[in-house]
C-alpha cells in the first residue's frame, strides 16, 4: 500500500522533472564542469581519508567490531573532521553520477589513490617503493585515458527508466 | 576467516551501492552541485528508498573496510577491494547499458593495474 503510493509519486515526479539538461549540452563547458567536479570529489576523499586515518592512529581505543568503540573515536576532532569531509565526498560523487556514467566515475576519481600516494609521501612521510610509483604511474595514466572518453554514453535521461 | 567474509561484504554492498546509487541518480536529472543542489540530494536519499538501501550499502562497505583494514594488512585490503572496480564496470556495461569502448576499458584496467602495484 505505502510503496504503491510511493511508486505513484515517482512517477509523478518524473512527468514533473525536466530531462537532464547535460544531455543536450556536450560542449566544453559540461565537459569543464565535469572535470572540475571529479577533482573535487577525489579532493574530498583525499582529505577525508587523510584526516581519519591520522584521527585513528591517535585515537586511544582501537575500534575493532564493537559500535562502541566506533562512536568513542568520533568525539576526536580529526575523526569528526574526516567523517564531515567524507559526508561531503558521498554527496558531490552522487551529484557527478547524476550526469556522468558510472564506467567513467570510477576510474577517473581513482586519482584518489594517486593524490594519497603523493600525500602520504608529504604529509606522512610514508615512503614510496619503486613498484608504487609505478603503480601511481600506471593509475594516472588510465585516468587521463578513460578521461579522453565522453562522460555519458545515455543521453536520453528517460531510456534510463525502463 | 574473517577477513574473507569482511571481503565478501564489502564487495557486495559496493557493487550494489553504486549500482543502485548510479541508476537513481542518473533517474533524478543532472543535480547542481551548490548548497541548494547538495541539500537537494539530501531529501532524495531520504525520500526514494532504493537511495536509501543504497547508502546504507555504502556505509556497511564502510565499516566493513575499517574492519578489514585492523585484521588484514592494507596489501591485502586495497587490491581486494579493486575487485569491486572490474566488478562495476562490466555490470555497468551489462545492466546500466554504459558504452564501454576500448579506451574505457583499457583505462579501467591500467588503474587496476595501478591500484595493485601501488598495495604491495
Amino acid at each position: 500500500m505505502e510503496s504503491a503510493v510511493i511508486e505513484e509519486r515517482e512517477a509523478l515526479e518524473q512527468l514533473v522533472e525536466k530531462p537532464a539538461p547535460v544531455a543536450h549540452r556536450a560542449s566544453r563547458t559540461g565537459r569543464r564542469r565535469t572535470f572540475l567536479l571529479v577533482l573535487a570529489v577525489t579532493i574530498f576523499n583525499c582529505l577525508g581519508n587523510l584526516s581519519l586515518a591520522w584521527g585513528m592512529k591517535h585515537a586511544a581505543v582501537q575500534v575493532g567490531l564493537s559500535p562502541t568503540g566506533y562512536l568513542r573515536d568520533m568525539l576526536n576532532p580529526f575523526v569528526a573532521l574526516g567523517i564531515g569531509l567524507l559526508i561531503l565526498w558521498l554527496l558531490t560523487r552522487m551529484a557527478l553520477l547524476s550526469w556522468a556514467d558510472l564506467s567513467f566515475v570510477l576510474p577517473v576519481t581513482a586519482l584518489g589513490y594517486f593524490l594519497a600516494a603523493v600525500a602520504g609521501r608529504v604529509f606522512l612521510n610514508e615512503p614510496i617503493s619503486r613498484s608504487q610509483w609505478l603503480g601511481t604511474l600506471l593509475i594516472f595514466a588510465g585516468t587521463v585515458l578513460v578521461g579522453s572518453t565522453g562522460h555519458r554514453t545515455r543521453h536520453h535521461a528517460h531510456e534510463v527508466h525502463k | 576467516m574473517i577477513k574473507w567474509l569482511l571481503l565478501a561484504i564489502i564487495v557486495i554492498t559496493t557493487v550494489l551501492g553504486d549500482l543502485v546509487q548510479s541508476y537513481e541518480m542518473k533517474r533524478s536529472g543532472a543535480q547542481r552541485v551548490d548548497a541548494r543542489g547538495l541539500g537537494r540530494i539530501v531529501r532524495l536519499i531520504f525520500s526514494r528508498g532504493k537511495l536509501s538501501i543504497g547508502i546504507l550499502c555504502m556505509a556497511v562497505s564502510f565499516f566493513a573496510f575499517m574492519a578489514l583494514v585492523q585484521n588484514a594488512p592494507l596489501s591485502f585490503a586495497v587490491p581486494a577491494s579493486a575487485a569491486t572496480f572490474v566488478l562495476e564496470t562490466v555490470l555497468a556495461k551489462l545492466v546500466l547499458k554504459e558504452v564501454v569502448g576500448m579506451r574505457r576499458a583499457v583505462g579501467a584496467l591500467l588503474v587496476l593495474c595501478g591500484v595493485v602495484l601501488l598495495a604491495r
